[in-house]
């Protein structure tokens, strides 16, 4: 596949994927507000959630920011190569250079962090800076370089916002069977016949409340593996090298290790998913797409 | 009433000839702007060869003439045209490397923090000077798509938007990553 392309069509498939989010949001509020007797009124409640729920995660999201799972900022003088690689990838990419952060952390990964371009940073391991040269350095730091080009932090926090809003809504739903509020409907139900057709609906709205934070959860990880892959076909657009990101990834694949500080909601923005051994137990649930298949599509470029 | 479709016609045209003129001149700094880098980067170049030369002297007695090449062709990186001036760069790129590989013969060399500074610092500035033309190249493509499709085209002109001419990519550099149809 030509690179131009499979920027294009990752593009498209983020745009799918939040499309479908957005659609489950409403489809949560929908079948909420049909047991309870007015489905617009569901809706409703659901973009009101949404509403709220969506500036608040923005807002705390962006004091984690300074809470860098135990970064510390990495002078010059002590990472000149460091600092130079960011530099050289922020030139190509039009960007204000990010803070520079060090993690102390035997474990070889990276990952950026920050809601809007002039305000992000660049964390690596010292285990990362141990184990890479300067070429394959400069893919990884491509790759954080790429998130925040392309706004991902903010789109996964967006993410993480629809998944709140989605759990609530299903946690009301049951409550709300729960204490005999799915009777409701009757009550605002109008001059229709009760057909069979009804009692259809009524279990598809309940198999919905029960399985949407499923879904979303589900959507929510594979948002984040798009945006992997999208991160390294942007890697390669700025450095024109795939060879360096495919050499680092081939040595990360071999040094798997748990940064010690990661933790889930962070995850995703990690360069190698950050917990050892986990990656393979399931491919829906990672935040990353299998080493393998990164590989594999870099080499395709 | 044609008066008034009239007047809205003509004022949509002014609005979108300024949308296609700000656009311009948007794209038309940014160029000037990421020569700017690439600019600086090769003053930087300059800056910093008369440091490499005196700390590597005293080391390697018997590459006086490479030294004396490297100085010469110093001077080429802030003089004449953009080209010549990234021509210059790109063989002086050539003849650094020539150097740092024979400073693998010299231990003492190797272990000079100084030298050891200055190699990182003129690794970098290459470095940056290449991803500097490939911005530059890449807005100066952009500028002249939307300086040349229709109908940007007839206020172009009218304005007097030039073609920049991209700078020429040196062979064997890193190019665009190999179109390959799977």
């Amino acid at each position: 596949m030509i690179l131009y392309e499979a920027l294009r069509e990752n593009r498209r498939r983020t745009y799918y994927l939040l499309a479908f989010f957005v659609a489950l949001v409403m489809a949560t509020g929908a079948a909420l507000g049909y047991l309870a007797g007015d489905t617009y009124m569901g809706v409703g409640l659901a973009l009101i959630f949404a509403a709220f729920y969506i500036p608040f995660t923005y807002w705390t999201a962006a004091w984690q920011v300074l809470n860098l799972a135990g970064a510390e900022e990495a002078p010059e003088e002590e990472y000149p190569e460091l600092h130079h690689l960011v530099e050289e990838l922020v030139l190509a990419a039009r960007l204000p250079k990010p803070k520079v952060y060090v993690v102390k952390d035997p474990a070889p990964n990276a990952f950026a962090a920050g809601m809007k371009p002039e305000e992000s940073a660049v964390a690596v391991t010292t285990g990362l800076l141990e184990l890479l040269d300067r070429e394959s350095l400069e893919g990884v730091i491509a790759h954080e370089i790429s998130h925040i080009r392309n706004g991902d932090v903010k789109l996964m926090t967006l993410a993480i916002a629809l998944v709140g809003v989605i759990v609530l809504l299903a946690d009301l739903g049951q409550r709300m069977l729960w204490y005999g509020g799915l009777w409701g409907r009757d009550r605002g139900r109008r001059d229709r016949d009760r057909g069979g057709g009804e009692i259809i609906l009524v279990a598809l709205a309940l198999l919905l409340l029960l399985l949407a934070p499923l879904a979303a959860f589900l959507t929510q990880m594979a948002l984040s593996r798009n945006r992997e892959f999208y991160a390294d076909a942007s890697a390669v657009d700025l450095t024109r090298n795939p060879q360096g990101l495919i050499k680092a990834l081939t040595l990360l694949k071999e040094h798997q290790a748990t940064v010690k500080r990661a933790n889930p909601a962070t995850a995703g923005m990690y360069f190698v998913y950050p917990f050892k051994g986990e990656e393979f137990w399931s491919s829906l649930f990672s935040t990353h797409p299998p080493i393998e298949e990164r590989i594999r599509r870099l080499a395709a470029l | 009433m044609l008066d008034y479709v009239l007047l809205a016609l003509v004022l949509l045209l002014v609005l979108y000839g300024v949308m296609v003129y700000n656009g311009l001149v948007r794209y038309r700094n940014w160029t000037q702007e990421s020569w700017a880098q690439i600019d600086v980067q090769l003053k930087r170049r300059y800056d910093l060869i008369p440091n490499l030369v005196e700390t590597v002297k005293g080391y390697m007695k018997y590459e006086q003439e490479t030294l004396a090449k490297i100085i010469e062709m110093r001077s080429k990186l802030v003089q004449g045209s953009p080209e010549e001036r990234m021509e210059a760069n790109q063989q002086l790129g050539g003849v650094l490397r020539h150097l740092f590989a024979l400073a693998e013969a010299y231990p003492d060399l190797k272990a000079n923090t100084v030298f050891l500074r200055l190699q990182e610092e003129l690794t970098t500035t290459e470095n940056k000077i290449a991803y500097a033309r490939q911005l530059y190249n890449k807005t100066v493509a952009e500028y002249n798509i939307r300086r040349e499709s229709f109908p940007a085209n007839i206020f172009a002109s009218l304005f007097g938007f030039q073609r920049i001419e991209p700078l020429a990519i040196p062979e064997g550099e890193r190019e665009a990553p190999q179109v390959k149809l799977t």
